[in-house]
């Protein structure tokens, strides 16, 4: 797979010339849209939907047929590891990885270094997105100053500076108080606290899930426990007092079922979860292979069945990469020494064509809508629908395009997939952020 | 002599890779081994011209002692590296290490690590062979021989045996070499302790699971009784010492209880008064010496079968023709 820009970094200021994209599978979960249209697209939104448009004096038409034309892709938890680990990712090599996977906009999460926890920080991340001129960079500002988990951040300042949400990522916050001053004092500016859900007491030494595999490789578990208490805390504490709780890539079958019941009882509370978490196991360990390690560790079967269906029903809003860069030589060590994560942007809506929807588990419009409609709607993001006047973010969907998983073609500047060699069936033909395609396939 | 046709394949990382037949071959060929050690002159040209290094990133007395006794009776050149002497102990990364080895040519690697998996990982990045004198909580393949070659001169077979290893399982590779190995060999397997030091799902190895010494008593024909590391308590696995002995201690007085005469196998080193009291650790069904003795034989063995040595030819080897 190779990658064409078709404007370069900057471009983003200039407005771009209308765009008319014709005869497409329109598929707008926002709205339960699905039908062959063409879209225009002026000034950066959503100008018309209809059959046969006339193309506006200087617009550009772009042939759709054959194509699933859907709201840009979202991704709210993505790490961009700039400032601080750039030999890793970057922003502009982030937001092109993000691009080239048919995401119009991601969430950077803030545990860099320096942490996002001022508003000149959250301002660098804007600035570095806008320059990169591929997909949206959307600033996730810390909670805790430091991600120390000792005093709550300017979260005001933070919101005016450009920040969506906070979260202390990467750290869960151990101390039930901050998270209930957290969900208190960030409701005022109406974000959502996200919240990395483990027990650092229960999972303490744990390199994996903990079960027979982990028994068997002789490697310390963390077991499902860990997750769950953390979640139910999160949902208690956000039901004491009324804020908006985010729980971050869940992957146990009792924290789904324990969103549920909460959602139900009028929580306000949502969840993502990972393509990896839908669909490895902890078998995917076997021979030490650090390239499935993470955090949350990959589970069982049950799980992984739990968390399909928990993203079916809504219980889980939306998917999510946790998009995890790491420099070769880090993941190239023993497994306890190995760094967690893997990097998403470029498979992720390859692997849920292929195997969630090719193989049955849902039908096209539920995994658009939790790609692009549902984070929209669970980090309060501009987007995720095709209505006239919404933003001109659009993802170009092949469904038909069978490709191989190259973690060596990656945009991203790391390549630490599981996913290597894959054979996948549908993905990204072209991405189009403010009306301008800044990513497209192309042999 | 080359690695190709070694009958174990390139490495040993642990005995869950190998069939019980190649494990026999292996407690087959250190019965010749044995007598070099009973020599005056107890040396033999069977890996003459051979490099053997010895990477330990561990600290280790017993295993290093028994693989350097066992590399140079089979005479070959041997060089110790020790972590903290090395430049390990500056950031460079197991894999430069390997690899730095690599360069300078050797033969095998014989190596201690705090990881699990550590093994393995230089296994699948070096041509040399890589025999694995522990690695983390995984395995410790030639402890595990060693042990059953202890308990097979002991009882004639294996098969059928009752074996129960009691005490930390949760971060024993001498447990998980010893419950692949035996189970290979058709003997029966359990493992005691204190639940906290029982790993999650170890019933599904294959093993019956005891938390009172008292049942794996009554069950067992042989008793491997685990080292306590005092850093266990530290971690709150178990409240101390003197309770574990109280409650998890092999003693005479327990085994007086045992409705046949149970033989008592420890890795060493001992912590006396802790998992087994000095009575039992000096008494007549403790073979700790002869599993000692048995370890330069077992690893004999493997070296020889790495090198590409013919399990039939062992006691034509020993007699120093190659």
């Amino acid at each position: 797979m190779t990658a064409r820009w078709t404007e370069g970094p900057d471009s983003v200021a200039v407005a771009p010339r209308p765009l008319v994209i014709r005869g497409g599978r329109v598929l707008d979960p926002s709205r339960g849209l699905d039908a062959v249209l063409d879209v225009l697209l002026v000034g950066g939104s959503v100008a018309e939907l209809g059959s046969g448009l006339t193309a506006p004096d200087g617009a550009d038409v772009r042939d759709a047929s054959g194509l699933i034309v859907t709201p840009g892709l979202i991704d709210v938890h993505v790490h961009l590891r700039e400032p601080g680990a750039e030999h890793k990712e970057t922003i502009e090599s982030g937001a092109r990885a993000a691009a080239a996977g048919g995401f119009t906009a991601v969430c950077a999460m803030p545990n860099t270094d320096p942490v996002i926890d001022d508003p000149a920080a959250v301002g660098f991340v804007l600035a570095a997105g806008r320059r990169a001129g591929a997909a949206r960079v959307y600033p996730v500002g810390a909670i805790s100053s430091g991600q120390n988990g000792q005093r709550l951040t300017p979260v005001g300042e933070l919101v005016d500076a450009g920040a969506v949400a906070i979260t202390d990522d990467g750290n869960p916050v151990m101390d039930s108080g901050l998270m209930r001053r957290a969900l208190e004092y960030a409701s005022a500016f109406g974000i959502p606290v996200s919240d990395h859900p483990e027990d650092l007491g229960l999972s303490r030494g744990g390199v994996m899930n903990e079960g027979v595999v982990s028994t068997r490789l002789g490697l310390r578990g963390k077991p499902n426990a860990a997750e769950d208490v953390h979640i139910v805390r999160d949902l208690l504490v956000a039901e004491e007092t009324g804020g908006h709780i985010h729980i971050q890539h869940v992957s146990t079958r009792y924290g789904v079922d324990a969103i549920r019941r909460a959602k139900a009882r009028g929580v306000r509370v949502t969840a993502e979860v990972t393509p990896h978490h839908l669909i490895l196991t902890e078998e995917a360990v076997e021979g030490y292979r650090t390239e499935a390690k993470m955090n949350p560790p990959l589970r069982t079967q049950e799980d992984v069945d739990a968390v399909r269906a928990g993203l079916v029903d809504g219980t889980l809003d939306t998917l999510a990469t946790d998009h995890a860069p790491h420099h070769y030589d880090e993941k190239e060590r023993a497994f306890d020494d190995a760094p967690n994560g893997i990097v998403g942007l470029e498979t992720s809506l390859g692997l849920v064509l292929t195997e969630l929807v090719g193989r049955g588990v849902m039908d096209i419009t539920t995994a658009i809508h939790r790609m692009s409609t549902g984070p929209a709607q669970a980090m309060g993001l501009p987007g995720g629908t095709l209505a006239v006047g919404s933003p001109a973010d659009v993802t170009l969907i092949d469904p038909k395009r069978a490709w191989t998983v190259d973690p060596a073609a990656f945009l991203s500047k790391s390549a630490n997939t599981p996913f290597g060699g894959w054979e996948l069936t549908g993905g990204p033909a072209a991405t189009i952020v403010g009306g301008r395609v800044v990513w497209e396939w192309g042999p | 002599m080359t690695r190709e046709r070694s009958s174990l394949g390139k490495d040993l990382v642990g005995l869950e890779p190998l069939d019980g037949d190649q494990i026999r071959s292996i407690l087959d060929t250190a019965e010749p081994f044995k007598e070099i050690s009973e020599r005056t002159i107890k040396k033999v040209p069977v890996l003459r011209g051979k490099t053997i290094v010895n990477l330990f990133f561990e600290a280790s007395t017993r295993t290093r002692v028994s693989f350097e006794f066992a590399e140079k009776r089979l005479s070959a050149d041997t060089v110790n590296i020790s972590a903290t002497a090395s430049s390990v102990s500056k950031g460079e990364t197991l894999v430069d290490t390997a690899r730095n080895l690599e360069a300078m040519r050797i033969d095998m690697v014989v190596i201690r690590h705090w990881a699990s998996g550590a093994a393995r990982f230089l296994a699948e990045r070096i041509p040399s062979t890589v025999i694995n004198a522990g690695d983390g909580a995984h395995e410790h393949p030639t402890q595990g021989l060693l042990d059953l070659l202890t308990l097979r001169d002991h009882f004639g077979k294996i098969e059928g045996l009752k074996v129960c290893i009691v005490g930390d399982i949760v971060h024993s590779r001498v447990a998980r070499s010893n419950i692949f190995g035996l189970l290979k060999l058709g003997a029966q397997v359990a493992v005691c302790g204190p639940p906290t030091l029982l790993p999650r799902g170890i019933e599904r190895l294959g093993v019956e699971r005891f938390v009172r010494l008292e049942e794996a008593i009554q069950w067992a024909d042989a008793l491997n009784v685990l080292r306590l590391q005092l850093e266990r308590m530290e971690g709150g696995f178990v409240p101390s010492l003197r309770e574990y002995n109280r409650v998890y201690g092999v003693s005479t007085r327990r085994l007086e209880a045992a409705p046949r005469e149970l033989l008592i196998l420890h890795p060493g080193p001992m912590n006396r008064g802790v998992e087994i009291d000095s009575d039992v650790a000096d008494g007549d069904h403790s073979v700790v010496l002869r599993q000692v003795t048995n370890g330069v034989a077992v690893r004999m063995a493997v070296l020889y079968l790495l090198s590409g040595g013919d399990p039939a030819s062992a006691e034509a080897a020993k007699g120093g023709q190659e």
